[in-house]
This record gives C-alpha cells, structure tokens and sequence, in this order.
C-alpha cells in the first residue's frame, strides 16, 4: 500500500472509534456527559478562533506588504482604524480564555458533586493482564468477587477503588468515566454514574506489559432489577457437575494445576491469584476479552494459554484432548 | 560537526550491536516439558551411597536466566512458599539462603523436592504446577543464596524485608559439595 493509500485507510478507519462500545463522546455516563458538554464549548470557541485567524492571515497575504516610507509608518501607527481592532482582539481573547476556564471550573464542580454519594462501591485491582472486580457490602456474606467485568445499575453512583498488584495500570472506560491509574501499593479511586444501559468495554490505558493490548473489562450498565437479579446469582456457589465428562472436567479441575491459581465458590479450587471462575461461563469474554465466550474459544484457551496471549502467567499445561473437553465441560456450566 | 560524525555512530552502532550477543533466551511461550519422571533421581542421599548422576540437561535454560528468576520469584510468593520457608530465612521448613542442603543444592535437585515433596511437611507440587514453573521455583531458590548471575537476579524485593537485596547476597558454599555447580 502506498503512503496516500494507508492514510485514507487510516482516515477510513478512524470514525469507527466514534460510536458502540469504546466511546468517549457517547455521554453515557454522568463523567462523560459533562465532559461532551466541556468538549463542545472547547470546539465551538476554539473554531470561532480558528477562523477569525486563518481569516485574518489570508487577508494579510492578499493585501500584500506596501513599501513604507518612515512618514507612511508614522502615519500608520496613528491611524485610527487600527487602535480599536486591536483592543477588540485583545478582549476577545481574554473573554475567550475566561470563558473556557470557567466552563472547565464549573465541570470539575460538577463531577465533584456527583462522586459525593456513592451507593455502590467496589475494588478493582489491576494485574498482568487483567482485572480483578470485588463488590464490597457491609455483611461480607454478600461480596461478590469476579474478573475481567463489571455490573453496574443505571443512576446509581458508583465508587471504585483502584489498586494494583504489579505494575501501573489505568482504567479508562471511555463510555462512563476516566482514565484514572492504578498504581502497585498505593490505593486512587473513580466514580461512575451511569446514565444509559448498554454493554461497553474498558480498557487499560497505561502500557503495561507485552499483552496490555489483550487486558479489557467488559461493563455492563442495566436496570436497578437487571442487576439486582445478577448480583443474586453470583452470590451462588458454583452449580454442580452433572454429567460423567462434567464430572471429570471437575475433577481434573480441582486436584490439578488450575486449582493452584483458580478459586471456585463451593468447591475445593481456592486459588486466590488468578481470575475467580465461579460464574465464569456468565460472562462475554475470556481472559479480559482476549476471546469472546464460545466453547471453540475456551477449549483453545484451556489447551494453549500462551498461544493465544504470549507471556500470561496461566501456564501451558500440556493436557490431553479428552482433558481439555471435559475441563472445557465444566467451565460451561459456571452460569 | 566535522567528519568524524558519521564515524562515531558507527561506533556507538558496533557497540550497540555488541549487546545482542548475549541475548537471554526467554521459553515461557514454548510447549510444556515432557511430563516424564527422571530414570534417577537427581538426590545425593542414597543408602549405602550411590554416584551422584550428572545435571540434568534442562538446567542450562534455567539456572541464572533472569526471566525464569523473575517467574520464580512471583511463584515463591503466591504459592506461599514463605509459609514456611520465610522469604529464605527459614521457620517452619529449613532455610533456603544458607549453605546447607539437606537434599542437594543444584538446580535439577531442588526441582526435584519440589516435584516429589519431602519428609516432614514439604508437600509434592507434581500436579499442581507445571514443570517449568517447579523449575522456575528452583532457579529462584538457587539465586536465594546467591549461587545465580547478579545481573540475572531482582534488585528489588516484593516483600516488606529486613534482608539485603539480591544483588548484595554473598555467595554461600553448597554443601553437601556434589557435582558441577
């Protein structure tokens, strides 16, 4: 492809980043509206500018410089058209330039306030690559832990705490709110309030690591009732095996390796280091939206972690094909 | 800004091409080990004292590669080996940063403990991790008492420690002294 020919692609392409799931224009969340809102002042003042100066150069370049004499010039600097429009220019500017400061005092104001009730609040921890979620509530029988997603109701303003446990990360989810950075041994926060249902995808905003292209987060923003009914159902253990290959996928599951590292709520497998499986089968992804949940996908996962995201700590085991579909089995049924 | 210009990059480019040469080889994303138990076991303890079998060939991958430290390293902490093991210091199980080695000190002997588990609460990791990782596990407790490259090993601790960073560790004599080290 020629240069010409890659820039028109790339022109092609970029539009694409405008609308669905990765949004930062969307205003889906109370952030991001004010945001928008912020941004368009910025556009339309900054575009009045622009105008009135490219306007002016071009007229500059019309005109042409006139041989001056030094009589000319004197005559020039008193001339009585000149003094005014200068002092306009200069007005404008200044009321231009207070204007954006006080729009983007008043959006702090506002994103402020907004972060100044929260009803819901969470953890997030960041690992290499992907994210660990925890609901906290006041009786810790109703914690629920999860990865790589995260519910929220609609209105319902909710504070995130952002920890770390390797390296400095960032959550951006560009629909809601962000970025904000996670950072190893130290804790920040984000709000969101969510403002519109739909599905949306965060993402890692800070490099991280070899695989920070493959570290998402798929967010769920749903009725008060939607999410009620989701946050009941993880509070469940897993459900049990019931077939003879469900059976054994379990079995393998929880005396070999992926118990080291994997927890699932209700069984012997306690791992704490790796994303907890529990209600794994419920969400759109694998391994922080590296693949989206189909069994093809989680047999390929299962088989060869590394082939498919280089460089994670989940280790290539080496199982047979009968033990990657019966594992592949069980996983399915964590609803 | 006089000729000698394009010379001086070439220089700094021969140097620059100079550190490829000793590139570390990183296998994390090669296919797994053969899952085969060794014909010997690489212990020195055998009663009526047998020969002590050569270093398995696997260690030359391992042993000093900072990678395979690295790993051993988040490994000895998120399996908890410090349980017992203390972060080298020893408590509940022996000492892992001094020069005694009730089970061998080389690379494929310490794999081996930790593959086959050992009397009096070691427990048998086969199963339960992969045998790269028993393996990167050993390349860290050998960089522990300071037998491992300095430039391979982390200069900087995970752990809230007393102890000084790696790369000031000194050197501890293996003992039982058996085999190349």
């Amino acid at each position: 492809m020629t240069l010409r020919g890659a820039a028109w692609a790339l022109l092609a392409i970029l539009p694409g980043g405008c609308a669905g799931a990765q949004n930062a224009l969307g205003g889906e969340g109370a952030e991001g509206s004010n945001f928008v809102q912020l941004f368009t002042v910025f556009m339309i003042v900054c575009a009045v500018m622009y105008v009135l100066i490219t306007a002016g150069l071009l007229i500059a370049l019309w005109r042409r410089r006139q041989p001056l004499t030094v009589e000319d010039r004197r005559h020039h600097e008193t001339s009585s058209a000149i003094r005014p429009a200068l002092i306009g220019w200069t007005a404008l500017v200044v009321a231009g330039l207070t204007a954006l400061t006080v729009a983007s005092f008043f959006t702090d104001r506002s994103n402020a306030a907004n972060s100044a009730s929260p009803k819901l609040s969470l953890t997030v921890t960041a690992n290499q690559w992907w994210w660990d979620v925890e609901y906290q509530s006041a009786d810790a029988s109703r914690t629920v832990h999860t990865a790589n997603e995260i519910h929220l109701p609609v209105g319902v303003p909710a504070q995130v705490t952002l920890k770390s446990n390797d390296v400095i990360h960032s959550l951006w989810i560009p629909n809601l709110a962000g970025k904000q950075d996670l950072i190893p041994g130290r804790v920040t926060d984000i709000q969101f309030v969510p403002r519109k249902t739909g599905n949306y995808r965060g993402q890692c905003a800070e490099f991280c690591g070899i695989q920070h292209t493959l570290m998402a987060l798929d967010v769920t923003v749903e009725s008060k009732a939607d999410f009620q009914r989701w946050y009941e159902a993880q509070l469940k253990p897993a459900p049990p095996p019931a077939t003879p290959q469900q059976l054994a996928g379990y079995r393998y599951f929880a005396t070999r390796e992926c118990s080291s590292c994997h927890n699932i709520g209700g069984t012997p497998a306690s791992g704490q280091i790796a994303p907890d499986l529990t209600h794994f089968a419920s969400r759109r992804s694998i391994a922080a939206g590296t693949l989206p949940m189909t069994r093809a996908n989680l047999a390929r996962w299962v088989a060869d972690p590394q082939a498919v995201k280089k460089g994670n700590n989940m280790p290539t085991i080496g199982m047979t094909d009968a033990e990657v579909d019966s594992v592949v089995s069980y996983l399915e049924t964590l609803k | 800004m006089s000729s000698r210009f394009p010379a001086r990059f070439l220089a700094l480019g021969l140097i620059a091409a100079l550190c490829g040469c000793q590139r570390e080889n990183r296998q994390d994303w090669n296919k797994p080990h053969a899952r085969a138990v060794p014909a010997t076991s690489p212990d020195t303890i055998f009663p009526g004292g047998a020969a002590v079998p050569p270093l398995d060939a696997r260690a030359a991958s391992f042993e000093g590669n900072a990678h395979v430290i690295a790993r051993g390293q988040q490994l000895f902490a998120t399996m908890n080996c410090s349980g017992c093991h203390s972060h080298g210091g020893g408590g509940m199980g022996p000492a892992l940063m001094d020069d005694k080695w009730l089970y061998g000190g080389r690379i494929d002997q310490i794999a081996a403990s930790i593959m086959e588990g050992r009397p009096n609460g070691m427990p048998s990791w086969r199963g339960k991790l992969t045998d790269q990782q028993m393996w990167q596990l050993a390349a860290y407790v050998r960089s522990l008492s300071g037998q491992v490259r300095k430039d391979a090993v982390s200069a900087r601790a995970d752990e809230v420690s007393n102890t000084p960073p790696q790369t000031q560790v000194k050197r501890e004599p293996v003992l039982p002294a058996d085999g190349p080290q």
